[in-house]
């Protein structure tokens, strides 16, 4: 098996799902200068409604194709993660509207931390196994295998950025909604309902958010409370690498993302192997010998490499790959 | 304030509160060790607290990433004082590395994101705490650091020559047991920082801090220079989280990678918050009023809800976390200076809310 071409079909998939969760960060941001940082854990209530949904139907023998339960476990989730989304904007951050730009940071960290608890309540302390009824086909492609559910989660990815585009570029309310990000107050002067636009914002990336969470669950066979956390932060470097606030930017900065991250799990191993420099010591040098390597940093660093990346953006680039320069808003 | 001759009622007042503050030990002690133990925890979360305040509450920098520093000065002194690599320094010399340690950790996060505009500081600090978290569990392979999950045991008590922190002795007739001793160390260490604080808050420094955070282009039009000022401000909330967590660990006795996470952090912050961010009497009351409240609520809603359900529905622990969260909201949302609030700060957030 290409070790190279595995990771890239792994990274593809694991970005797409970063892309989709990075659209709802960078949207939000784009329009009020915002960061959600309870955007994840809005990506993990989507799993966690889809889990219960899917798993009922499922063990109920409704004779229905798992296609059409997994179906109907996204169409329960979007619709209560855009209820969380909406209520999340209107309790917590309108009031904050124009306030210092700490506060409305510190009451999304208070939301991200109410709604993790919750969802421990209403599901469980330990990790879920998220049902995986889909038949899951491996097809080999020059030396690589994927899985059907990574072509569905690729596919579906596509086709939600592709959807999103046409919203924001082809509709009244995606006009709305730029007008809103140029310059609220004089979109407010043009009749545009401001209040409207920006709940409409939140209520789409939730939306995203929660279709991002069914793929997660799926697959990776797995749902916990607090698995948003990590996984919103991890789209939000991508929102940042591709340039916050620019659409095409989330979706350029999670694909890369994801590759980052395979390619670095795939080969950090090898490149930390101390053995390349056995010279250095006559006691490393009988390690390796005995066990062919000794490896300083795993594939368990994995979750450092969005990080790094992150921080390197921020330092040398910070305002992305596609973002315009923008000056400081005090 | 300080050339002011203080009133007398000021001194009286000042000495009745050192008085109560001497022979709470022994009361907590008469009711159980466990509650000494419990206040030991509420003082090294005020030098927590005090420590963060540093960085959010005169700076205006929101660090999500402070435990990091805590984490740094607690393996510090467990890897410097304990069977794991045969060492056993003194208290004396490790402290000063781990708050040493710590600030170069400090300068080395802050150096590079400094420059960013507040929110992305939040996030990027937040990352560095989980990449300190994730090196503490996996610096066990291939060279075996810090033992990785299963953490490092049988740290080292404080000792001074035969005189051991640990060790229960009777003096005057009164009984000091470990926690104790450690009461009345970690308050001398607070007062300290107590002072070191008021002083900082009105020095030059402190002014330029309060200049940076109320306005940073009008504070480097001042001739201030706002880099190495925030630099400094990182560089002093570490020292103080890394002083933290070496007499967490010496406390303790035992440390894992458990008790540096991202919770605990946002567990700080909440402190800080609640308080009054910038005024150093309200952090500390933030940090005490948070720190008992889990103990209180195990002490009540555990009893309470066995009565009324006849089994545990909610853990003191969510309801905890649950309280944390509204706290951060609610504050916010109704009172952004705090239940304290510094005379400054509440004039930036009131002045806010016109824009």
């Amino acid at each position: 098996m290409d070790v190279f071409l595995q990771q890239i079909v792994n990274g593809l998939t694991l970005g797409s799902i970063y892309a989709i969760v990075a659209l709802g960060y960078t949207m939000v941001y784009g329009i009020v200068q915002l960061i959600n940082f309870a955007h994840g854990e809005v990506v993990m209530i989507g799993a966690m409604v889809a889990l219960t949904v899917i798993g009922s139907l499922a063990g109920a023998n409704t004779g229905m194709p798992p296609i059409v339960i997994v179906l109907a476990g996204i169409a329960c989730a979007v619709p209560v993660c855009m209820v969380v989304g909406f209520t999340m904007e209107r309790v917590a951050y309108r009031p904050l509207r124009g306030a210092p730009r700490l506060a409305p940071l510190i009451t999304a960290i208070g939301i991200s931390i109410i709604l993790q608890h919750l969802a421990m309540l209403i599901w469980s302390r330990n990790p879920l196994s998220f049902p995986q009824i889909i038949p899951n086909p491996v097809f080999e492609i020059a030396g690589a295998s994927i899985t059907g559910v990574q072509i569905a989660i690729i596919g579906l990815s596509a086709l939600m950025m592709l959807g999103l585009t046409a919203l924001v570029y082809r509709t009244r309310l995606g006009v709305a909604m730029r007008a809103t990000s140029e310059n609220p107050q004089v979109a407010g002067l043009m009749g545009v309902n401001i209040n409207r636009v920006i709940s409409s914002t939140f209520v789409i990336g939730a939306g995203l958010g929660a279709v991002a969470g069914v793929m997660v669950g799926t697959y990776y066979g797995i749902a916990h409370y607090t698995m948003g956390a990590l996984l919103g932060l991890k789209a939000f470097s991508a929102a940042v690498l591709g340039g916050i606030g620019n659409l095409a930017g989330a979706m350029l900065g999670g694909i890369l993302l994801g590759l980052v991250e395979a390619l670095g799990a795939g080969y950090i191993g090898e490149f930390t192997d101390l053995c390349h420099v056995s010279w250095i010591s006559s006691g490393l040098a009988e390690r390796c010998a005995r066990d062919g390597h000794v490896v300083l940093m795993g594939s368990n660093y994995q979750d450092v490499f969005a990080f790094l990346v992150l921080i390197a953006v921020l330092v040398f680039r910070p305002s992305g790959l596609l973002g315009e320069r923008v000056g400081d808003r005090a | 304030m300080a050339g002011k001759p203080m009133d007398v009622k000021v001194k009286i007042g000042i000495v009745l509160i050192a008085l109560a503050l001497a022979v709470l030990p022994f009361m907590l002690a008469s009711v159980g060790t466990a509650w000494v133990r419990i206040t030991n925890l509420a003082i090294l979360f005020c030098l927590l607290s005090l420590g963060l305040n540093i960085v959010v509450g005169f700076a205006g920098l929101l660090d999500l990433g402070y435990i990091a520093f805590y984490g740094v000065g607690a393996y510090c002194y467990a890897l410097l004082a304990s069977p794991h690599f045969g060492l056993h320094l003194p208290f004396w010399i490790i402290l000063p590395i781990g708050a040493g340690l710590a600030c170069l950790f400090g300068v080395l996060l802050g150096a590079p994101t400094l420059k960013l505009r507040g929110d992305y500081l939040a996030i990027v600090t937040l990352g560095f705490g989980e990449i300190v978290r994730v090196f503490l569990n996996n610096l066990s392979q291939p060279v075996n650091i810090t033992n990785g999950p299963q953490g490092i045991t049988l740290i080292d008590p404080f000792k001074v020559d035969g005189f051991s922190f640990s060790k229960t002795e009777t003096f005057l007739g009164l009984t000091f047991s470990g926690p104790i001793k450690y009461y009345y160390l970690l308050l001398l260490v607070l007062l300290v920082v107590i002072v070191v604080n008021v002083r900082l808050q009105d020095s030059r420094i402190g002014r330029a801090w309060v200049a940076i955070r109320e306005d940073e282009t009008a504070a480097q039009a001042m001739g201030i220079n706002t880099r190495n000022v925030k630099l400094l401000a990182f560089a002093m909330g570490a020292s103080f989280g890394g002083i933290a967590g070496g007499m967490f660990s010496a406390m303790q006795g035992f440390i894992s990678p458990e008790s540096f996470v991202l919770v605990e952090s946002i567990m700080v912050l909440a402190m800080v918050v609640l308080g009054g961010m910038g005024n150093i009497w309200g952090v500390i009351a933030g940090a005490v009023l948070l720190s008992f409240v889990p103990e209180i609520l195990r002490y009540t809603v555990e009893p309470l809800q066995k009565a009324a359900f006849g089994r545990l529905v909610i853990e003191p622990e969510v309801i905890r976390m649950l309280l944390f969260g509204l706290a951060l909201v609610l504050m916010m949302l109704f009172r952004p200076a705090g239940l304290f609030p510094s005379k400054t700060r509440r004039r930036e957030f009131a002045a806010g809310e016109q824009h």
